[in-house]
């Protein structure tokens, strides 16, 4: 039978975001896949370089609505990595509650999503339905639903009011009963079960060959998690464990993720109980970055998040990179896709949590021959930049 | 003589009666899976409003398809339905049927997947022409067990193949579902019926996150208003078809009425059930689900009508 490709994008109900898939089937398997991202430039890095300190933080946070907290705990990071800012107790456990927060409300986004991609529109409603009032513990704790706002170098924007650490506490039991009960329904379900068990088995080899991040390679048994390996804000200070499994299948990647939301409450909880007794600062008042450089690397839901920035003693970074986990765990679909059938292949896309707002960092562009040519971005943006000022000058 | 077939075709208890009645049950379709899912839901008259919307809209005909069967189809699947909901109801509401009409409706439920298929791969778009294949493969995987399932009821009322035969053979020994074997018939009706209907988990064909409801991505205006009307009528006919076969048909007298309202819906929210509690399998594990458990059990159903049971 001959070959057929099947496009799957850039628009495509799969798809939250506009990304490209292109699956080669014989029949209903795949023989090949092919990727292609870069469909939604928006130039953060370059416009970070020509924001301050401050104001890139807020950037940053808009890089992705779903880990909307990840990117600036990373950033923060880069910059205090610069100059060995130390934050304030109280802040590093008020950073760690909201990560942790994200993790839940990012980790249900997907229960619900994969169970609409597998046509379980019941698994998706009751998941977002009980996503909803971890939204509520952020509008208690910050006033928004979504982009925060509360990181800042040398601490948080915000402190946690006392008085409502009851209500957050009460917002929490109900979210654990409901995650207890949710994670008993999705990891027993046998019809579920029967559908995602041995599906898109990403193997241990293929997991470190592609430098996979996050729960997509925890599911294939690599045990990285950034926030043990090297923890930061208050990690060390909190107990909680590391989850891991061995099979790399999409049934693992979701149970990963369900045994992580309640390891997050249980992070979640401890922070709210020191939040109660630990006093003091929540802002380290940093005068200037000295020039020099950092990293910072944050577990976002999705796996590890890395911003680099370089400082060179003015107010603004003069490079800032960002690398997001979906960046490395798209291309191991090239080693999970190939030969199941298209409606495992599908689930599989969605099974790693690609986020493609975070990812997109190059252009594809098509030279006179048809050959295709990645170029940097970032060089690509400045340019046109440039031709755009010459332009303004010459006349 | 005209005049009423022309009535029972076209009004009652054909086209007109199916059209509405179905797309009222498309409501309740709608409604009881939002409560399960904590939504709201539509308005009792948001189908109506759905089907007549399409109606008034362009329809774009694909340069890739082949323009007649691409027409055609849709309007031929509505005009099969329109029988084989003329042949149920006229056995249920009057008591008629004609030698043989059982096989007539087995034939046209065939032909109306049939219709998907043809409608389906003459767009030229590969989702639609992927969407068409794994329809024919659910036709292949259920059609033996929906024979089989209509075989019990041929058996069980002394090897009668016509509608209000049957009928009346359970007027007089009691409704088919009251043996074992009408048992195991039914709960295997039900489940072909799902895959006839294409309802979650055998919505495989359609399959909006992947193949972009797949045979119909390419239709629009009144000919998607049509496949659209199409599958609301499926929820009136093989619900009837069930009925007829197995719970002894509508008593239309006094408290009969209630019953018969609630045979229908009864039937009606098991499938609802089971749409909303059951992700979309694998066309493959379809296949291996009606020919390696389903058409067994409905055979053991027929041999249990033999012997009797």
């Amino acid at each position: 039978m001959k070959a057929n490709k099947i496009p799957i994008g850039p628009f495509h109900p799969l798809l939250e975001e506009a990304e490209y898939f292109e699956l080669t089937v014989d029949g209903e398997t795949v023989v090949d896949i092919d990727m292609e991202i870069g469909w939604m430039h928006r130039g953060h890095e370059y416009i970070s370089e020509m924001k301050t300190f401050t104001q890139s933080i807020y950037l940053v946070e808009r890089i992705c609505g779903i880990c909307s907290t990840s990117h600036p705990i990373a950033c923060v990071h880069a910059i205090e990595d610069i100059d060995n800012i130390e934050i304030p107790l109280r802040a590093r456990y008020i950073r760690t509650l909201v990560g942790e927060l994200e993790r839940i409300h990012s980790h249900l986004l997907w229960l619900g999503l994969a169970g609409h991609f597998i046509g379980y529109d019941t698994l998706w409603m009751w998941a977002w339905k009980y996503r909803e009032p971890v939204l509520e513990m952020f509008e208690i704790i910050s006033g928004n639903r979504n982009h925060y706002g509360m990181m800042r170098v040398g601490g948080v924007a915000q402190d946690v009011d006392p008085a409502k650490l009851i209500e957050l506490h009460k917002h929490l039991d109900m979210i654990e009963k409901k995650m207890v009960m949710i994670a008993k329904a999705a990891k027993d379900d046998p019809v579920l079960r029967s559908r995602l068990k041995g599906v898109g088995v990403l193997t241990h080899e293929a997991a470190v060959a592609y430098c996979t991040v996050g729960p997509t390679s925890r599911a294939s048994g690599v045990p990285g998690d950034v926030r043990l390996d090297e923890p930061t804000d208050a990690y060390d200070l909190v107990d909680f464990e590391r989850i891991v499994l061995p099979n790399g299948d999409v049934y693992d990647k979701l149970v990963v993720r369900v045994l992580e939301i309640i390891e997050s409450i249980k992070i979640c909880r401890q922070c709210l109980s020191k939040l109660e007794t630990v006093t003091g600062p929540i802002l380290n008042n940093v005068k200037e970055i000295s020039p020099g450089e950092g990293i910072g690397r944050y577990e976002a839901p999705r796996g590890e998040v890395f911003h680099y920035i370089r400082s060179d003693g003015t107010n603004r970074p003069i490079r800032h990179k960002v690398r997001a986990p979906s960046y490395v765990n798209i291309p191991s679909f090239k080693a999970s896709c190939i030969g199941i059938p298209i409606a495992d292949a599908l689930i599989t896309l969605a099974s790693v949590d690609p986020c493609y707002c975070c990812t997109e960092r190059s252009i594809k562009i098509i030279d006179k021959n048809h050959d295709s040519c990645s170029f940097d971005l970032i060089k690509a943006s400045r340019e046109k930049t440039e031709q755009i000022r010459r332009e303004i000058n010459a006349d | 003589m005209i005049a009423w077939i022309l009535f029972h075709l076209f009004v009652f208890p054909g086209m007109l009666f199916t059209g509405v009645l179905g797309l009222l049950v498309g409501w309740l379709d709608r409604k009881v899976s939002a409560w399960f899912q904590f939504r709201v839901g539509p308005p009792l008259f948001q189908n109506f409003n759905d089907f007549f919307k399409l109606l008034g809209k362009e329809t774009i005909i694909v340069k890739s398809a082949v323009k007649s069967v691409f027409v055609v189809a849709p309007l031929a699947a509505f005009a099969v339905l329109t029988l084989i909901a003329t042949i149920i109801g006229l056995a249920l509401f009057y008591n008629e049927g004609f030698a043989g009409d059982m096989f007539v409706v087995m034939y046209l439920t065939m032909t109306f997947s049939v219709m998907v298929i043809l409608g389906g791969s003459s767009t030229g778009n590969v989702y639609s022409s992927i969407g068409a294949g794994r329809e024919m493969k659910l036709l292949l995987a259920d059609e033996l067990a929906f024979i089989l399932v209509f075989l019990v009821p041929i058996v069980k009322s002394g090897y009668q193949v016509q509608f209000d035969q049957i009928l009346a053979y359970q007027q007089n020994a009691g409704a088919i579902i009251g043996s074992p074997s009408g048992i195991i018939a039914f709960i295997v009706g039900i489940l072909c019926i799902q895959a006839k209907m294409t309802l979650a988990p055998f919505h495989i064909p359609e399959a909006e996150t992947e193949l972009v409801d797949g045979p119909f991505m390419e239709y629009s205006g009144p000919l998607l208003a049509f496949w659209k009307l199409d599958h609301y009528m499926m929820y009136v006919i093989f619900p009837f078809l069930l009925v007829l076969l197995f719970l002894g048909g509508f008593n239309l007298t006094g408290i009969g009425i209630l019953w018969s309202v609630l045979k229908y819906v009864g039937i009606v929210v098991v499938m609802i059930i089971i749409k909303n509690t059951n992700p979309r399998i694998r066309i493959d594990t379809a296949l291996n689900f009606f020919w390696k458990y389903a058409s067994p059990l409905a055979f053991i159903g027929v041999i249990l009508a033999v012997l009797g049971v």
